[in-house]
This record gives structure tokens, C-alpha cells and sequence, in this order.
């Protein structure tokens, strides 16, 4: 069966340059980039070069650039490692809608005697920023706000918050994940003092990610080990990942324009083609800032799981924000955080493109999902009530 | 990806008895849109008291509609009596199995059967909840969660939160249910060998769905008549969390709207015990 292929906020294919990139660092060049040998030195010239491409992308100095395993870990080493710099001051500011990456560990934190403000957004998922000043106190050591929301795509003013974080004098965290390679980035202009992405978003393998640590910020090292990434995280670096993130980078920054040109032509055809042809729907998400690849749409009164398995009975992959998919019971905190009305909530499904999708794919998936959410609402107790009560 | 069995598989992609039985004898409605599943089963009689016809109408996961088929499958022919013996484990048996967290698909179908049996005999479900409420979030009594437990033989927390849901969302019910597990299973080790298991207690997501049907049918017609609307954003034990839409948010006496109207009507139609708050958008 040929599989459509439209749920890249979950993970990418990796780009077969990218792979192509990588194999020779198994096989021929498989050195340490830490030993004092050519074979090993030669290599560490290589992994030098895939930084440069990795801070060129978000318009860095490669000394700010630290490898690590994942998106996970480098949030998770930003807010540990400001933390425990900062050890008096007990206070963390975030949003009710990050990535469990950066809720949990809020949640975790505030178990063990910091204080956690977790910032609201409104029925688009928009901060408020008069909120966010006020919340800042001099006992705060870190605000971490995420650049782009994995659910629905909508992207937070970074630029402003860094601005207000910064001159209130704490340090300021993004998670990048969902916004490097599919926007631009400059952090030359934008003053964030740490900002964390992931490999599997962007075309490059699962299992390495980069956090940025803007120079002069300070920062204890998250894992403690060798000298490796300039002090900053122990362990050897997985020199083929990195080969490949670099590859990653680099085809991100040619594409980013037909990112933003093709992908959120193909996004807003999908969108508009939905809403013409499937009543009682809702589009969530701020529609004037969003990633140009995402769309969260909720069905109202099916559910979401149903949904997803019917999709998939045709090839087609998306995923939901709803309870039932992910193994807890409650719809997505995201969606319930922007008060989606239940009627909604568990009906959602995301959508989220990439430079590999077709026009064709986009028909595809507009022909075959009204039937499938008429087949589900034709089973619905709430949708006959709702017909029966119209007519 | 859920491991489902090829028969939930079957009765999620083609299910029997979609639908509404004609002039029905029982009608059993439990779960909520709140709740992410809910079930609406309707079945008639025969001449000899069997049930001759039994249709479903599902919101819910494919779980929650494959258990929803499978039931109309196993009570047809069956009398009342021995329809009423039946348990969510038979449910779940006949699919084959349920991933353990969509075990409380099948407990959804249990409680429709005995709602709509209920209902045939006249007994309307009664509206206050039994028993008190340990998990907010879903609005689970302790009396639902000892019946489940003692029913399905439950040792953990996770299977409660499996069966009833309580436990599955903000989690601070967890320690709640511990210590009511803890309780059971002592006095289940305990067990007086003469006492029957307690009769099933009937649906208490019953509060859930009053509260929607009510604003619904009492509250948002007159508010559309004024140009304005409102969304069920939570229910949070007695607790309920709205929001208003259209003119009557930016109507300065939206606060008035709430408190005297649909205050009052969540009050007459669902438990005394209800406050409205509104949610500002
Ligand atoms: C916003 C966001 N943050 C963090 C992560 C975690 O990244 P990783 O899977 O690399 O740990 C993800 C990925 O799902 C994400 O979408
Ligand atoms: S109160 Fe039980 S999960 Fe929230």
C-alpha cells in the first residue's frame, strides 16, 4: 500500500543524501574525533564542519553548538543546567502547552521545592505577554517558552519574549524543535540564551539533537563525563549523526523558502479543501502565526482514534491530539489549554507536511476523509441528537 | 498503534447493529462527549420477553465501537435476566481481549445494558450521584470504583484507571485511589463467604452528561435568541467551567447571565450542588 505520509511534527524520513552522508562513518571513518592519531583527528575536522552547517542555519557561532541525544535531553539540559547555575533562585516560568520534554520536567520540578508558573494561552493558543512580565521576579532563574507548538503549529512571539525575559534579568530557553527547518531563524537578532532542536524533525536521524548555548551564558554541564563539546556534555559524540544532522542543516536552508512557499501552499489547500467539504469542523490554532506545515482540525463530535484507524486503513498518517491514541485519557492538554470545547476536543487530528508531499497526495487524503468522518458520525449519538434538533 | 485483535478490528471497520431500534422497549445512554466515549444502546422485546432487536449509537475510540457491536451481538435472543448477568469481561471476551487501558470501553457497554434494563422496568437512573466523587477529573464515585474492582478482580492503580478512567488526567486522585484499593482488597482477602458482590451501581458519568444535555436543551436556545452562545469547557467535580461566545461575552451582564440563569438551571436539572464559572476566552 503506498503510504501518504503527513505526520512530520511526530518524526521525518531521513533524507536519503542524509543517509548517504552518514555511511562512510560507520564503516571507513570510524575514529573517535578525541584521539591524538590522524585516523581519529580527521574525523573531528568532519564533525567541526557539521557544526558550522548547523549553526549556519539558525545564524550561530559553531562554538555555541552542543550535540546531544535528542530534543529531550537538550531541554532537559537547559533548564537543569541554568538551575544549577543559579542555585538561589527557586523559581521557573513556562506554558500549559509545551512538549511533555519541558512540562513534566516542570512538573517534576515542582515536586522537589521550585516554584512553576505555567503561563495560560487564549482560545488561539496565544500567550499573554502582559502575564508573562508580571510573573518574572528576581527570584526567577529561567523562563522557557517553546518557538513552535507540536500540536497546532502556532508560533510564540520569540523575539519579544526574549526581549522582555532578558531585561528582567533572567535567562531565557526556547524549544525549537518544531520551528528549526521550517522557518528562519536568526539568532543573531533574536537573544535567547539557550534554544533546543531535534535531528528527527528535520530530515536527519532519530537520536541527536543540538542546544545552543549562547556565549557567556551560564550553564553546569546536564551530563557530567569527559571533555567532549567543550566541557559542556560528556560522552562521545555520535559522529555519524552529527555528519548526517549537518547534511540535515544544510538542505533545510535551501529549502526553507519552498518550505514556506510549496509546503504551506499544500497545508492551505488541505485546510480549505477540509472546510468546504466536511461541515463542523474548527481549524485550530492562531491562523495569522502558524508553521507554514501544520494543521490542527477538529472533527466535532467524533473521536479521534476512530479517525486515525480508518486514515491508515488507506495508507494515510496523521496523528491526533486526542486521549485515546496516546495512553492517557484526557484530550490533549494543548487543546484543552486553549478551552477547545469537548464537542472538539477529542475529535482532532494534526496533519503536518514536509517537503516530500505532492498535490496528489493532498487530493488523495480530500477525497477519501469525508467519507470516513460521515461513517463515524452516522454511528455518533451526539450527531444524529444535533441533525435531529436542526431540522 | 493499539494491538488490537482482528475481531475489534472487524466489529470497529464493519460494525452490526448501528443505530436506533424502532419504539424501543429499554434505552441506555452513559459516558459523554466530556468523557471521549459514549454509548446510546436501544433494544425491543419479543412476544416471549427475549430481546429480539438491540442497536448502538457510539462516540468513542474503535474499541469503544467494536465493544458497542459485540454487545448488541450478545444479548440478542437472551432474556432480561439473562442479559443482566452479563459483565464487561464477556464484552471483552468475545472481541478476543482489549489492550488493558481500553478496558473501560467494555465497562461503558456493562453500564448502558443495565441503564437500558433499568429503564424498561421503569427505573429511571437515579440523578444525584452515588457515592462521592474521588476523581474530579472524570467525575468517578468511590462506590464505581469498588464495584469495578471487586467485579474485575483489580490489584493496581493502573487497572483502575484502565476500568473507570478515574486516575487518567490530572492525577491527583491517585493517592484517593490507592487507599480505596487498599480498603477493597483487604476486605476482599477478608470476604465473608455469604455476601454476594454488591449489585452494579449505575452510571455516575451520568452527572457529566446532564450537565450538556441541560445546556443544550434549557440554556443555549435562550442565549442564541440574544445573539450569543456557550461552550462546556470543564466539569470539575460540581464545579462547571463555561465560556461565553458572542454578545453575551462583551454583554456586561454576562456575570448576571451565569450566576441567575445557568446556575439556576444546572441546579433544577442536575444536583443542588452545582457553581458556574465562567472561563474568560
Ligand atoms: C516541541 C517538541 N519538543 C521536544 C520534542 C522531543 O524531541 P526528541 O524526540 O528528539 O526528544 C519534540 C518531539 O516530539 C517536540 O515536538
Ligand atoms: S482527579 Fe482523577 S485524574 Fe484528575
Amino acid at each position: 500500500m503506498k503510504v501518504v505520509y503527513m505526520d512530520n511534527n511526530a518524526t521525518t524520513r531521513t533524507a536519503p543524501e542524509v543517509v548517504e552522508a552518514m555511511l562512510p562513518y560507520f564503516s571507513t571513518y570510524y575514529g573517535n574525533p578525541s584521539s591524538m592519531h590522524y585516523f581519529g583527528g580527521q574525523v573531528a575536522k568532519e564533525v567541526q564542519e557539521a557544526r558550522s552547517r548547523v549553526a549556519a542555519l539558525i545564524q550561530a557561532d559553531p562554538a555555541e553548538i552542543v550535540f546531544t541525544s535528542c530534543g529531550t535531553e537538550s531541554d532537559n539540559a537547559a533548564i537543569w543546567g541554568t538551575l544549577n547555575s543559579y542555585p538561589d533562585k527557586k523559581h521557573l516560568i513556562t506554558t500549559r502547552v509545551e512538549h511533555p520534554a519541558v512540562l513534566n520536567l516542570a512538573t517534576y520540578l515542582s515536586k522537589r521545592g521550585y516554584r512553576v508558573t505555567l503561563l495560560p494561552v487564549d482560545r488561539e493558543g496565544r500567550l499573554d505577554l502582559d502575564q508573562l512580565t508580571a510573573a518574572i521576579t528576581d527570584e526567577t532563574a529561567i523562563v522557557s517558552v517553546m518557538w513552535a507548538n507540536n500540536e497546532t503549529g502556532v508560533q510564540f512571539p520569540v523575539e519579544e519574549i526574549a526581549e522582555i525575559v532578558k531585561s528582567r534579568g533572567a535567562v531565557f530557553h526556547t524549544d525549537a524543535v518544531q520551528a528549526v527547518g521550517k522557518i528562519p531563524i536568526d539568532l543573531s537578532r533574536t537573544p535567547v540564551d539557550l534554544l533546543a532542536f531535534s535531528g528527527h524533525k528535520l530530515h536527519a536521524p532519530k537520536g541527536i539533537g543540538v542546544l545552543y548555548i549562547r556565549r557567556g551564558t551560564r550553564f553546569t554541564p546536564f551530563v557530567i563525563g569527559g571533555h567532549q563539546e567543550k566541557g559542556r556534555r560528556g560522552g562521545t559524540e555520535n559522529v555519524p549523526y552529527i555528519i548526517g544532522l549537518g547534511q540535515a542543516c544544510r538542505q533545510a536552508q535551501t529549502h526553507l523558502g519552498e518550505e514556506n512557499k510549496r509546503v504551506r501552499a499544500l497545508r492551505d489547500r488541505l485546510e480549505q479543501g477540509i472546510l468546504d467539504r466536511i461541515p463542523n469542523v474548527l481549524i485550530n490554532g492562531d491562523r495569522g502565526s502558524r508553521l507554514p506545515n501544520t494543521l490542527s482540525v477538529s472533527f466535532e463530535y467524533v473521536e479521534g482514534e476512530s479517525i486515525l484507524l480508518l486514515l491508515s486503513n488507506l495508507g494515510i498518517c496523521a496523528s491526533s491530539g486526542s486521549a485515546c491514541t496516546s495512553g492517557s485519557l484526557e484530550p490533549s492538554h494543548v487543546l484543552r489549554a486553549m478551552g477547545v470545547p469537548f464537542t472538539a476536543a477529542h475529535g482532532s487530528i494534526r496533519f503536518s507536511l514536509s517537503i516530500y508531499n505532492s498535490e496528489e497526495e493532498i487530493a488523495y487524503v480530500l477525497d477519501r476523509l469525508p467519507p470516513i468522518i460521515e461513517r463515524l458520525r452516522a454511528i455518533s449519538p451526539f450527531w444524529k441528537k444535533r441533525t435531529a434538533e436542526a431540522g | 498503534m493499539w494491538d488490537y485483535t482482528e475481531k475489534v478490528k472487524e466489529y470497529f471497520e464493519n460494525p452490526k447493529n448501528i443505530g436506533e431500534v424502532e419504539n424501543p422497549d429499554g434505552v441506555g445512554e452513559v459516558g459523554s462527549l466530556a468523557c471521549g466515549d459514549a454509548l446510546r444502546l436501544t433494544f425491543k422485546l419479543d412476544e416471549d420477553q427475549r430481546i429480539k432487536e438491540a442497536r448502538f449509537q457510539t462516540f468513542g475510540c474503535a474499541s469503544a465501537i467494536a465493544s458497542s457491536s459485540a454487545l448488541t451481538e450478545l444479548i440478542q435472543g437472551k432474556t432480561l435476566e439473562e442479559a443482566e448477568k452479563l459483565t464487561n469481561k464477556d464484552i471483552a471476551a468475545f472481541l478476543g481481549g482489549l489492550p488493558k487501558e481500553k478496558m473501560h470501553c467494555s465497562v461503558l457497554g456493562e453500564q448502558a445494558l443495565s441503564a437500558a434494563i433499568a429503564n424498561y422496568r421503569g427505573r429511571t437512573i437515579p440523578k444525584q450521584q452515588e457515592g462521592e466523587i474521588v476523581c474530579e477529573c472524570f467525575g468517578v464515585t468511590d462506590k464505581e470504583i469498588e464495584r469495578v474492582i471487586r467485579e474485575n478482580g483489580l490489584k493496581t492503580r493502573e487497572e483502575v484507571t484502565n476500568y473507570t478512567k478515574a486516575g487518567g488526567g490530572c492525577e491527583t486522585c491517585h493517592d484517593k485511589i490507592e487507599a480505596l484499593l487498599a480498603r477493597v482488597l483487604k476486605e476482599e482477602r477478608e470476604a465473608r463467604p455469604a455476601e454476594g458482590p454488591p449489585r452494579p451501581a449505575l452510571t455516575n458519568i451520568r452527572k457529566m452528561k446532564l450537565i450538556e444535555e441541560t445546556l443544550e436543551r434549557e440554556i443555549k436556545p435562550a442565549l442564541k435568541a440574544d445573539g450569543g452562545d456557550i461552550d462546556l469547557i470543564d466539569i470539575d467535580g460540581n464545579k462547571v467551567l463555561v465560556a461565553l461566545r458572542g454578545a453575551c461575552s462583551s454583554c456586561r451582564a454576562a456575570e448576571v447571565t451565569l450566576k441567575d440563569y445557568v446556575e439556576l438551571k444546572l441546579k433544577e436539572f442536575v444536583t443542588p450542588e452545582i457553581t458556574v464559572e465562567e472561563v474568560k476566552p
